[in-house]
């Protein structure tokens, strides 16, 4: 077997490899087509025919199609009324678009071989400091300076400020940062984790194939616990699109009502 | 931990390079950041301006369409409940007047049963009579004829102890032995 073959295989940190599908540039930036991007396109143009779809039947008695799409309809908007009031819909295509994105860009990176958009900080960054921009701008645009009552809860003895708004301010800051770094981290340690159990396992396998029989039960147990992390990874990479989306939802709330 | 995994991996990679890690790799951002800025912005313009108001009309169609369904069936159930009721009142007229129908019936019978009783009451008792008349006519001839065979018998006995009385002594003892 080739040695040097062998041994990319078993990196772990090679499917998060951005490659050059079409070269590309403006202005002198680098904007090339990559499989990050054709991923990512497939994520929105998947999602699109999908609600597109749906959403042309308009049936009475919705069709599973139909039903799928109005379910998620109604679990974005629920997520929405229920964080962030009644006000807070004027934002519910914002949070479907973002849920959605960031949904199916996870699930598509389930597949074996394909790339997982939101395994990338410069995205899952870029998302977050969308969000932040958003809650900063509709926040002041409609509350003027009183936004940063946001900083300053009501209530409180006044000497406790001078340590309360530090805190504020600090928590407020960390949103985006941690909004940012939780999708990214959750997506790489999952894939880095399925990678490493399924490759263990192959090579147990392999290793019991030449003659050492005890690897191949280990393989098994490897294989079997891939198995497991598989079903774990699905259940993440749901959680955490609707983890983005409902913590989207709470810092909008408080652009709506910065008193609370 | 991410330093660690690059460390572990970074002897499995040609050694004259250092270990690039992807998602720190600054080549690829603006790519990605353009990519992802165009792809959200068609996909939030499209969902938005397109596909989620048409959802939102279909569902709202039905929740309409649930709401009068649900109207008309509520109408429809009180008109039920009022032809009920009108069959109600009309069951408990037609009772009453059966009831009535019955019940005058029954006056009639009974009145015609007393008068019927009555008269046959009153013609057993005529028969009574008549025959209480007869039974004491022929008691009366029976003792009529007893008082005959005393005397008879009497006249007899005198006769065999060779005595003769008249008639109308015989008759009167015998009368009074009788009464």
């Amino acid at each position: 077997m080739n040695f040097a073959l062998q041994n990319t295989a078993i990196d772990p940190i090679h499917q998060f490899q951005v490659s050059k599908w079409l070269d590309l540039s403006i202005f002198g930036v680098d904007i090339s087509f990559t499989n990050a991007s054709g991923f990512m396109l497939l994520g929105v143009v998947l999602c699109i025919a999908f609600f597109g779809y749906a959403a042309s039947k308009k049936a009475l008695v919705p069709g599973r199609t139909q039903s799928m799409a109005e379910i998620g309809y109604g679990f974005v908007a629920d997520m929405v009324r229920s964080t962030a009031g009644e006000e807070g819909l004027r934002f519910f295509p914002f949070v479907f678009t973002l849920f959605f994105f960031v949904f199916f860009a996870n699930m598509i990176g389930m597949v074996p071989y394909a790339f997982t958009t939101t395994s990338h900080l410069v995205v899952t960054g870029a998302l977050a400091m969308l969000v932040i921009s958003i809650v900063i701008g509709f926040g002041i645009w409609k509350n003027g300076l009183s936004f940063f009552k946001l900083f300053a809860p009501s209530g409180a003895p006044w000497p406790i400020y001078f340590i309360l708004v530090p805190i504020e301010v600090i928590s407020f800051l960390a949103r985006p940062v941690t909004l940012a770094l939780r999708l990214f981290a959750n997506m790489l340690a999952g894939h880095i984790m399925l990678k490493l159990f399924a490759t263990f396992a192959a090579q147990l396998i392999g290793a019991a194939l030449s003659g050492a029989v005890f690897m191949g039960v280990v393989g098994i147990l490897a294989f079997g616990m891939g198995i497991a992390l598989n079903a774990l990874e699905l259940l993440v990479a749901g959680l955490q699109a609707y983890v983005f989306a409902i913590l989207t939802c709470v810092y909008l709330n408080d652009a709506l009502h910065p008193s609370h | 931990m991410l330093l660690a995994l690059l460390a572990e991996t970074a002897h499995h990679l040609p050694d004259d390079a250092p270990p690039p890690f992807p998602p720190f790799e600054a080549w690829h951002m603006p790519g990605q950041l353009f990519w992802l800025a165009i792809l959200f912005a068609t996909l939030y313009f499209s969902l938005s301006r397109f596909i989620l108001p048409k959802m939102s009309d279909t569902i709202e169609k039905r929740s309409d369409r649930i709401a009068s369904d649900l109207d008309q069936a509520a109408k429809l159930n009180e008109q039920a409940t009022e032809a009920q009721q009108a069959l109600e009142l009309r069951i408990a007229q037609a009772k009453a007047k059966a009831r009535e129908t019955a019940n005058k019936a029954a006056a009639k019978i009974d009145a015609e049963m007393t008068a019927e009783t009555a008269r046959v009451d009153a013609e057993i008792e005529k028969k009574l009579d008549a025959a209480e008349e007869r039974i004491s006519a022929l008691r009366a001839t029976a003792m009529q004829n007893v008082e005959q065979i005393a005397v008879d018998a009497a006249d007899a006995m005198t006769a065999r102890f060779g005595l003769k009385a008249s008639a109308a002594d015989l008759k009167k003892a015998v009368s009074t032995a009788l009464n």
